[in-house]
Parts: C-alpha cells; sequence; structure tokens
C-alpha cells in the first residue's frame, strides 16, 4: 500500500488568536509546510477615505484616529501636517513641541503593544505582553491628562494642538521617562538573548534590502533590512531637525532585527522627549485658523514616520470645505505586500512570527 | 495467564502495606478512594495555583473572587463548564468523538496506582512499577489522536499530530532518565526507589537524569514551551477545539492531570518522595509535587514556544545522546561500587552533568528552517 498525501488549506482568520485584528489568510499547508498563502483583506473597511470627502477639514480627525488605533497621534498628526501644507498654515512654536512630544510617546506605547504582541506569537505565554500593556498605560495615563481620551486622543489640530497641557503634565512626563528605561532593560532582561527567541526569530521570515525598498515598505521593517530611511531624518518635518537622535538598522532583516529595531527605537524616543520637554517654550498652542478651512484649489502630501512607518496624507481641494479628494498611504498594507514571499516555505509556526513581527494594524490595511 | 497475573498482584498487595490490617479489597477500596481525592484534589489546586502564580508573575492578580483567595474558582468553573452544551461537529466521527475524552483520561489517573504515598502505602506496589508509568502515561495520547482526528477540523488535526509525534520521541529520553536511577536504586519499584533515596535524593546522584527527565516531562504533558499541540496562538486549540462542555472538562483535567502524575513521578523518583523530617509523609510528598509544578508554571511564563522541528531535533539530537551517556555512566558507576555508591560521587555527577549539557549544547545545532517549495 501506498500513503498518499495532499496539501490541504486552511483558513486562518478572520477570526483568529493571533492575526491582529480581521485579518484573514487562506494558507495551504504540506503537513507543517505553507506552500501558497493568500491574504484576504477588507474585513474592517470602513470606506474612511470616502468619509472623508464629506467632511471639513477639521471634522476628518477623529476619523484619522481610526486607520492605526495604536498611534492615533501619527495619525492626527500627518493628516495635519498635509493640511496646513495645503493651506499653508503656520504653527506655533510651542505646540510643535508638543506634538513631538505627544508623537514620540505615542511611538513608544505603539512599539510597547508591537513587541509583546510578537512575543505572544512566538509563544510567550503572555508574561512580555502583560508586561509591555503596565508599561502602555503610564504613557496611556499621560495622554489621558492631556486629551481625556485614552486610545482615540483627536489631539492634533490644522495650525496647532487642541489643548494645552495641564501644569502635573511635566512632572508626571519627567516620572514616565526616568522609569521608562528601567521598564525597557527589564524586558531586555527578561527575553534579548533568550535561546528559543533566538531559534525562532533569528534568520526566520528574512526580507531582502531589494524587495523591501521594491514594495515601498517602511518603518521597523524597512529598517530591520538595513535601509536606513526614517522620514524625520530624510524629510525632517515638525521640528524634528532640532533634537539629536540615532537611527537603528537592522543587519539581516529577519524577525529578530524587526524586534531590535523597535526597541532601540524606544530608547531613541525616549531621548527625543526627553530634549524637548527640556526645551519646551510658552506661548500659543494654536495659531488662529478659522472653524471651517477652505485651502485654494490644490494638491499636498504630507508624511510622516509614524510606529509601523510612512503615513501620509494626499489631499486634493477643490477650494471648498471639504476634500475633493483623500487618500491614506497605510505603512501596513505595504508592508503586508512581502507576506506571501516571505512566509512560503517556512512552517504555520514561523507564519504566526513572521506576520507578527510586521505589527500590522488592521484597521490602517482596511482603512 | 490471566491468574498467573492476578495472584502475583494480590500477593504484592498482600505483601504491602506492612502496617496494615489485613483485607486486601479493603485496601483497594480505600486506596482507589485516596487517589482519586488525591487526583481531583491536586488538579484543582493546580489549576488555582497555576493561575495565581502566573497571575502575580505577569504583573496580575489572578483570580481571587470565589471563595478566600479565589480557592474556589476552580469548582466555579467546574459547574460552569458541566452546564455547557455538548457541541458535535456535523461531519465528526460520532463514536471516536465521544471516546477521545475518556480514552485520554482515564490513562492519567491509573498511573498513580503505583506511587507510594507513605512507606509502602500505594494501591499497588508493582516491582515492574516503571515500566507501568511509563507504559500507562502514553496510552493518553491514542485518546489525543483520537480526538484530533474524529473532530473533522484542520486544527485539531494538526494539533493532534503534533502531539503524537512529541511523546513518541519524548518517550526516549524519559525511559533512558528512569533507566538510570532504577540502576542506582536496584529496583523498578517506586517504594523501593524512595527507600533507596535515604541518605540522598536522587536528584543529587542523578542531576543530568533530572535535567532530562524534567525537560522530556514538560514535553511529554504539553507543558510550555512545548506546548505546541495546543498552541493558543497558532492552532487556537489544538486537539480540542471542537469540544465543549462535560467532554472539554474532561481534556482539561486530563492534561491538568497529566501534570499531577508528572510532577508525582518527578518527585517521588528524584525528590525522595514521601521522605522528609517532622511533617507526615504524604504532606512532603503534596509538598514536592507542587515544588515540580512551581518549577513548570515558571517556565511556562518564561520562555517562548519552540517549533515543531525544533522540539523533535531537541529530542533526538540534544536530549537523546545525553541520556545515553547518562545511561552508561550510571551504569559504570554501578559496576565499580556494586553495594552503593559513595556520596562524593555527588560533586563528581553534578559536575560531569553540567560538563555534557555546556559540551552538548555547543555542539547541537537546531537545525531547520526554510522549505523550498516547488
Amino acid at each position: 500500500m501506498t500513503l498518499r498525501t495532499e496539501p490541504f488549506v486552511i483558513n486562518m482568520g478572520p477570526v483568529h488568536p493571533s492575526t491582529h485584528g480581521v485579518f484573514r489568510m487562506r494558507v495551504t499547508l504540506d503537513g507543517e509546510v505553507v506552500v501558497n498563502l493568500e491574504p484576504i483583506f477588507g474585513y474592517l473597511h470602513r470606506g474612511i477615505e470616502k468619509l472623508a470627502e464629506e467632511r471639513t477639514y477639521t471634522g476628518i480627525i477623529p476619523l484619522t484616529d481610526r486607520l492605526d488605533y495604536v498611534a492615533s497621534m501619527t495619525n492626527n498628526l500627518a493628516y495635519c501636517l498635509s493640511v496646513e501644507k495645503l493651506a499653508g498654515i503656520k504653527v506655533p512654536e510651542r505646540a510643535e513641541y508638543l506634538r513631538v512630544i505627544m508623537s514620540e510617546l505615542q511611538r513608544i506605547a505603539a512599539h510597547l503593544i508591537s513587541v509583546g504582541s510578537f512575543f505572544n506569537d512566538c509563544g510567550a505565554y503572555f508574561t512580555p505582553f502583560l508586561y509591555m500593556f503596565r508599561e502602555r498605560e503610564r504613557i496611556v495615563d499621560l495622554f489621558e491628562m492631556v486629551t481625556g481620551q485614552r486610545l482615540l486622543y483627536n489631539y492634533m489640530r490644522p495650525g496647532g494642538v487642541s489643548q494645552d497641557i495641564p501644569e502635573e503634565f511635566l512632572p508626571a512626563l519627567q516620572e514616565v521617562l526616568k522609569q521608562m528605561p528601567l521598564y525597557i532593560d527589564e524586558y531586555e532582561r527578561l527575553l534579548k538573548d533568550n535561546e528559543i527567541l533566538y531559534a525562532r526569530a533569528r534568520g526566520v521570515g528574512i526580507l531582502t534590502k531589494e524587495m523591501a525598498i521594491n514594495i515601498g515598505a517602511s518603518g521597523p521593517v524597512l529598517r530591520g533590512c538595513g535601509v536606513k530611511w526614517d522620514i524625520r531624518k530624510v524629510d525632517p518635518y515638525s521640528i524634528y531637525d532640532r533634537f539629536e537622535f540615532d537611527i537603528p538598522v537592522g543587519t539581516q532583516g529577519d524577525c529578530y532585527d524587526r524586534y531590535r529595531i523597535r526597541i532601540e527605537e524606544m530608547k531613541q524616543s525616549l531621548r527625543i522627549v526627553e530634549q524637548a520637554a527640556k526645551q519646551i517654550p510658552g506661548g500659543p498652542i494654536r495659531s488662529d485658523v478659522p472653524q471651517l478651512i477652505r485651502p485654494p484649489a490644490g494638491e499636498a502630501y504630507g508624511h510622516l514616520e509614524a510606529p509601523t512607518g510612512e503615513v501620509g496624507f494626499y489631499l486634493v481641494s477643490d477650494g471648498s470645505i471639504a476634500p475633493y479628494r483623500c487618500h491614506i498611504r497605510a505603512p501596513s498594507l505595504m508592508n503586508l505586500t512581502a507576506l506571501r514571499d516571505m512566509i512560503v516555505g517556512w512552517k504555520v509556526q514561523d507564519l504566526i512570527v513572521i506576520f507578527g513581527s510586521f505589527a500590522i494594524t488592521m484597521g490602517e490595511v482596511d482603512r | 495467564m490471566l491468574a498467573g497475573l492476578s495472584n502475583n498482584l494480590v500477593s504484592h498487595m498482600k505483601a504491602l502495606p506492612p502496617d496494615w490490617p489485613g483485607n486486601i479489597w479493603w485496601h483497594w477500596v480505600i486506596f482507589t478512594i485516596i487517589i482519586l481525592v488525591f487526583f481531583l484534589g491536586s488538579v484543582i489546586m493546580f489549576i488555582y495555583m497555576e493561575r495565581r502564580v502566573l497571575g502575580k508573575m505577569q504583573a496580575r492578580l489572578g483570580p481571587n473572587r470565589v471563595g478566600p483567595f479565589g480557592l474556589l474558582q476552580a469548582i466555579a468553573d467546574a459547574v460552569k463548564v458541566l452546564m455547557k452544551e455538548m457541541v458535535t461537529p456535523a461531519n465528526a466521527d460520532k463514536i471516536v468523538y465521544w471516546l477521545a475524552p475518556a480514552v485520554t483520561f482515564a490513562p492519567v489517573v491509573m498511573v498513580l496506582a503505583v506511587v507510594p504515598f507513605a512507606n509502602g502505602a500505594s494501591l499497588a506496589d508493582l516491582n515492574i512499577g516503571i515500566i507501568y508509568v511509563v507504559a500507562i502515561s502514553s496510552l493518553s495520547s491514542i485518546g489525543v489522536f483520537m480526538a484530533g482526528w474524529s473532530s473533522s477540523n484542520k486544527y485539531s488535526m494538526l494539533g493532534a499530530m503534533r502531539m503524537v509525534a512529541a511523546v513518541v520521541s519524548y518517550e526516549m529520553p524519559i525511559v533512558l532518565a528512569l533507566a538510570s536511577v532504577v540502576l542506582i536504586a536496584g529496583s523498578m519499584s517506586l517504594n523501593d526507589i524512595v527507600i533507596a533515596q535515604q541518605s540522598y535524593p536522587m536528584l543529587l546522584m542523578q542531576p543530568l537524569a533530572f535535567f532530562l527527565m524534567f525537560i522530556a516531562g514538560c514535553a511529554e504533558i504539553n507543558r510550555s514551551p512545548f506546548d505546541l499541540m495546543e498552541a493558543d496562538s497558532e492552532i487556537v486549540a489544538g486537539f480540542h477545539t471542537e469540544y465543549t462542555g462535560m467532554k472539554f472538562a474532561l481534556f482539561y483535567l486530563a492534561e491538568y492531570g497529566e501534570a499531577v502524575v508528572m510532577s508525582t513521578i518527578i518527585a517521588t523518583v528524584f525528590l525522595g518522595g514521601w521522605r522528609g523530617p517532622f511533617l507526615p509523609p504524604w504532606l512532603w510528598l503534596i509538598l514536592k509535587v507542587f515544588f515540580v509544578f512551581f518549577l513548570m508554571v515558571w517556565t511556562r511564563t518564561t520562555l517562548p514556544r519552540v517549533r515543531i522541528d525544533q522540539l523533535m531535533s531537541l529530542a533526538w539530537k540534544f536530549l537523546f545522546p545525553l541520556g545515553l551517556i547518562n545511561l552508561l555512566l550510571s551504569s559504570l558507576e554501578v559496576l565499580a561500587y556494586p553495594d552503593g555508591i559513595p556520596w562524593y560521587f555527588i560533586f563528581a555527577n553534578i559536575a560531569v552533568g553540567a560538563a555534557l549539557v555546556m559540551l552538548m549544547s555547543r555542539f547541537y545545532k537546531v537545525g531547520g528552517g526554510r522549505v523550498a517549495v516547488g
């Protein structure tokens, strides 16, 4: 008797413990080995780009919160940058500093979730995840102090920010700045040089430099391949040219590099926040911007370095109070296009780890 | 033959509890009750302990609402599970699907029959106790495979395949580790092994065997970092994805029951079982069992999960050779000192064990990786 084997198709998602939202992968397996993978998007499609055409320029900001919902601050900022470019709005000094502080804190908070859920996907039973949520809580408390919200902040405005910081904010920020390096050290001690993590993440899911550039990857996924590309440095927006910070790059482009880069970026973000908190000036927090912005007809593209990569808003104005077209460049979606080529040939368990190392947010992929 | 076997059994049982007044059937009934109480009590306490210790280690609280300190949480969960609807998938192989939980659960309890709770106090002190333990404890993997196969669910199937592969591989290091202990103790009966640990626990004389046994034991009972069969972030719940209600509860019980059994065997064989000063013997056994389980919970909170091919290569390329070397060394020691190995060999064994592990981990390559797909 000869034994016959055949590949079988398995649907990972849309409801699956480790798809980071409602993402579906139709995976063809030969035993444990993935022979084909077909990503299926769209379960979280809310038509945000179309909705934006019906709203005023200020009214779109809450929509941008709901793109990458673990990093709403940077989404707000990216949109506001683009509106400011379109309408030629100036931003006061203090608002710029607040924007930088908020986006860098947001980067730390988002990276904490990314790294935590990456470890969860590796199978470290919730310990790193919960540790990182503990620290994220500190940052979210800061945000709550300023904006009253804990997830979708709706904080940035064209021409500034919505509220000034309360007076207890800066001392609380100093406290967080003091403790955060200790927390990061704690994760490093817990898992950085773990043999099992090496075995699971090193050399797994390699994304080559050429391919990363070809698909338009950005953020930690691109820098993991060794490409030194960070919008904060190559096209400085806001006041990033005033701060000193490094851009960590990986060497191999494997899952381990991507995880390392997120940790290193947290340290760099702390540096930026420290400098910004020291230099922050007084003054107005928002320039005089009318309630209904009517930018001149034209187009503008504003982009920035979000935790997941380059978030960009392409706005076309016809001179009315609502944009004629609003296109969103979502880094998670761009990064995901490499998924199939990276995963085919690895095992089911690697699939989860590789997918987890992208740290996508479905709100951004589907929009 | 059967009559001979039962006679043999009866004579052993009769011989066994030296301070026991008389009737073998009373002995049987009472020890069955003791084992069931021990088993169920430990399982409930294990579940509670695991959740509380996990909570403490993960900077959260764990269950603390039901009863004092949340002690009754496991019972509340059991009641909830009992009232759940039992769902059978439409394409399931009904008979196999129904049988699987029982087939998984029964052997787990059976292993405890040979564990001594005090000197000679066990249901049956078989003179082949170790073989009995090894043979019965691997039976439950049949039930797991039945569950995975009959659920007609691909996640279940994957989990069941992983389970069978793991159990078959990790039997080897366990047997090798236990074999070297048997050589030193000079008997296969668990009670005799405990008696042989009069001056020092086997952990000191056989550190390498303990190391192998602990790792392979964790893998055999699906404890993290080897919990690939029910890897929650990958294949949902593995072989029991489709199970609900009491059938699920049986799998859950069996899972923790296996942990109880494995901890009990390790505590008996390596930590001196019921031996200990001041406290009554059965309490010592229970304390040691909980200590071993604490180690397992600790590894679970700390380590990520290994991959299936790494799991296999760890068994065959790392633990198996170490087990063979350990067996060789132990037999040389026994050959040189047939009347008992002198105590100073403890240091030699610990040093040799550590050196061997270091050396092996230097040469050991995990292997595996990307497969070319045509």
